[in-house]
């Protein structure tokens, strides 16, 4: 199968500082992959490279067969770290505005999965709660109809509940030949969910691997894996 | 059916061991027809790939069956079922005789424990 994304020898520099350092893998279609490391590991940096927010310092990433960049836009759909959206904004401004911006956006879905979560389109976005804001971004993210989805921290700050209900839209509402990268560190929410890790270490790609083979071979969960992982 | 997982262990293999019980204690029975891959790993919570790992799985074993358009169902060939279900049991007293041994528990000991238990129940 040819894979959505490829990555050889991606390195990100600032200063003598590698952020991101001869990151090399492929991602097939249809893959749920978890990209684990601690703070400050190059999750973030390697996403924004592939969302076409950073430059990369050297090497190569392709997805679809072409960098990342305006055209790449039209079918990754990347959900950020931080808010880019204006808090002004009610949720109906929010469906218009993606509506215009990305033509995959599926408006009936958005308003389906704001009603599942309990928030109201008339709402701005200033008024709400650090975790509705959360799944504010999550809602218009995987509304779109894309090839790739960068996820990052997704489930962070929301409630146990809501956190379910996210795996569940996310296991459902992507396509077969779609694929997802999500970052994280809250690994044991999401780890029945994934189809491969990929660990980050300082930068560096230090283990990309189906779950359940690790599971297999090290007879632990890749939560307890991880944190044996970074102990050493 | 309600799925409980152990994430030290491969969740396919899981998914496989809670499916062969449903069936061997007729929670799901004979030529029963299956939900959808995706509903199903929806209700289990897990990714549709792996869901579709256990279940091709547990095809080759015969336990389940596809018929080309209408899905996939459960065997109807009760012999198969009754098969597994014997080799299921056997497994597990196996393994409960080994825990008995690393206690210091010989065979007649645990047969007297048996029937002193099954005298307590009546």
């Amino acid at each position: 199968m040819t894979p959505i994304l490829t990555c050889e020898h991606l390195t990100k520099t600032y200063g003598v500082f590698r952020a991101l350092d001869d990151v090399s893998f492929t991602i097939e279609p249809g893959k749920i992959v978890g990209l684990l490391g601690e703070n400050g590991a190059g999750k973030s940096t390697l996403l924004k490279i592939l969302a076409g927010m950073l430059t990369k310092t050297s090497g190569r990433a392709q997805i679809d067969g072409n960098e990342p960049g305006v055209l790449t836009k039209s079918y990754v759909s990347y959900l950020p770290d931080k808010s880019y959206l204006n808090d002004w904004m009610k949720l109906s401004d929010l469906f218009t505005l993606f509506s215009g911006f990305f033509a995959d956006f599926d408006i009936q879905k958005a308003k389906e999965m704001a009603k599942n979560l309990g928030l109201s389109e008339k709402t701005r976005l200033k008024a709400m709660s650090k975790g509705m804001q959360e799944k504010v971004h999550l809602i218009l993210t995987m509304s779109r109809h894309a090839k790739l989805y960068l996820l990052d921290e997704p489930i962070g700050g929301v409630d146990p509940a809501a956190r379910d209900y996210i795996l569940d839209t996310i296991l459902t509402n992507f396509s077969e030949d779609a694929s997802i990268l999500i970052s994280t560190h809250m690994i044991a929410d999401v780890e029945q969910i994934l189809d491969e890790a990929i660990f980050l270490k300082q930068g560096k790609l230090i283990l990309h691997a189906p779950v359940d083979e690790l599971r297999e071979t090290h007879h632990q969960s890749v939560d307890a894996l991880f944190r044996e992982v970074y102990r050493s | 059916m309600r799925w409980e997982f152990d994430n030290t262990r491969p969740v396919y293999i899981q998914l496989c061991e809670q499916f062969t019980n449903a069936i061997i204690s007729g929670a799901l029975l004979p030529g029963e027809k299956l939900m959808s891959v995706r509903d199903l790993a929806k209700e289990a919570g897990v990714n549709p790939n792996t869901m579709q790992k256990a279940l091709s799985e547990l095809e080759r074993s015969g336990l389940l069956y596809t018929q080309r358009t209408a899905g996939r169902f459960i065997t109807e060939n009760k012999e198969k079922i009754k098969e597994i279900k014997q080799e299921t049991a056997r497994l597990r007293v196996l393994q409960f005789l080994n825990e008995m041994a690393q206690l210091g528990i010989n065979s007649q000991e645990i047969e007297e424990l048996l029937s002193h238990m099954k005298k307590e129940e009546s």
